[in-house]
């Protein structure tokens, strides 16, 4: 069952991120991405990440890209001219066939390295425990963090006020 | 049980997919979303790792990675949006301001 659920959302994470980067419309590759954002939720969530779980669907699927598609939606913008999208299609090719011999390759040295995960407490994942371990080795960082979001706050006011 | 292995390929082909994607487009909007798509998956690889040696480090830098993200998007953007006042485009190969 856990098999079927990651190759089906590993399939759809995979698929949604190459309709995001061959679209000419920036609009339907937002779009896209919400959806490879929500598959990556449920790979999270198969990982008995259930904090992240939450945090991903809300602060990517919802918050980031709510900005990204009001300001698409701001700028109007128009679809790329399609001579540079038909020059890439080559490149597009050959990158495909180096990922398939990538992973093949990959495959191949790590399977069997790390294959079962050790059995972990009910709690393990959730908000208390993350939040335990946030708030004690890795309470400098959370602060600094803190810090880095006032600083963003201060300048895209500034930002936004000096384009008047 | 899925092994880890399987986690870390998908991971990589995300990151690529996110790399391919930085190097050619030229629209700065999809470059930004490919710049995102690269952060996740290595935030999947931080999960993955996380989750096969069960310790909770990797959630701890996913969520600090969230949040600069989530930083980078709103300056990212607000700087998209000055730059198309200016320029009436957001195509970054038309941005030569301080290449000469």
């Amino acid at each position: 069952m856990e098999r079927i659920l990651f190759y089906a959302f590993g399939a759809l994470a995979v698929l949604g991120s190459l309709w995001m980067v061959t679209r000419r419309s920036p609009l339907s590759s937002a779009l896209s991405l919400v959806v490879v954002f929500v598959a990556l939720a449920a790979m999270y969530a198969l990982l008995d990440a259930r904090l992240l779980f939450v945090v991903q669907v809300w602060v990517y699927a919802g918050a980031v890209m709510v900005l990204v598609l009001f300001v698409i939606m701001l700028l109007n913008l128009r679809e790329e001219e399609s001579r540079a999208a038909a020059a890439s299609w080559g490149k597009f090719v050959l990158c495909g066939a180096l990922a398939v011999a990538l992973a093949t390759k990959a495959f191949g040295v790590l399977a069997g390295v790390l294959a079962v995960p050790p059995p972990v407490s009910k709690d393990w994942g959730g908000v208390a425990s993350v939040a335990e371990i946030l708030f004690t080795r890795y309470l400098v960082p959370f602060q600094i963090v803190g810090v880095l979001l006032l600083a963003v706050v201060v300048a895209v006011v500034a930002l936004a006020k000096r384009a008047r | 049980m899925v092994g880890l292995h399987e986690y870390l390929i998908l991971s990589g082909l995300l990151f690529l997919i996110g790399a391919v994607g930085v190097l050619t487009r030229s629209n700065g909007l999809i470059l930004f979303m490919s710049l995102e798509l690269m952060l996740n998956a290595v935030n999947l690889t931080f999960v993955a790792f996380s989750r096969y040696t069960g310790r909770l480090d990797g959630h701890v830098f996913v969520f600090l990675v969230t949040a600069v993200a989530a930083a980078e998007a709103a300056v990212g953007l607000a700087i998209f949006v000055n730059l198309f006042r200016l320029h009436r485009s957001v195509n970054v190969d038309q941005m030569n301001a301080m290449g000469d």
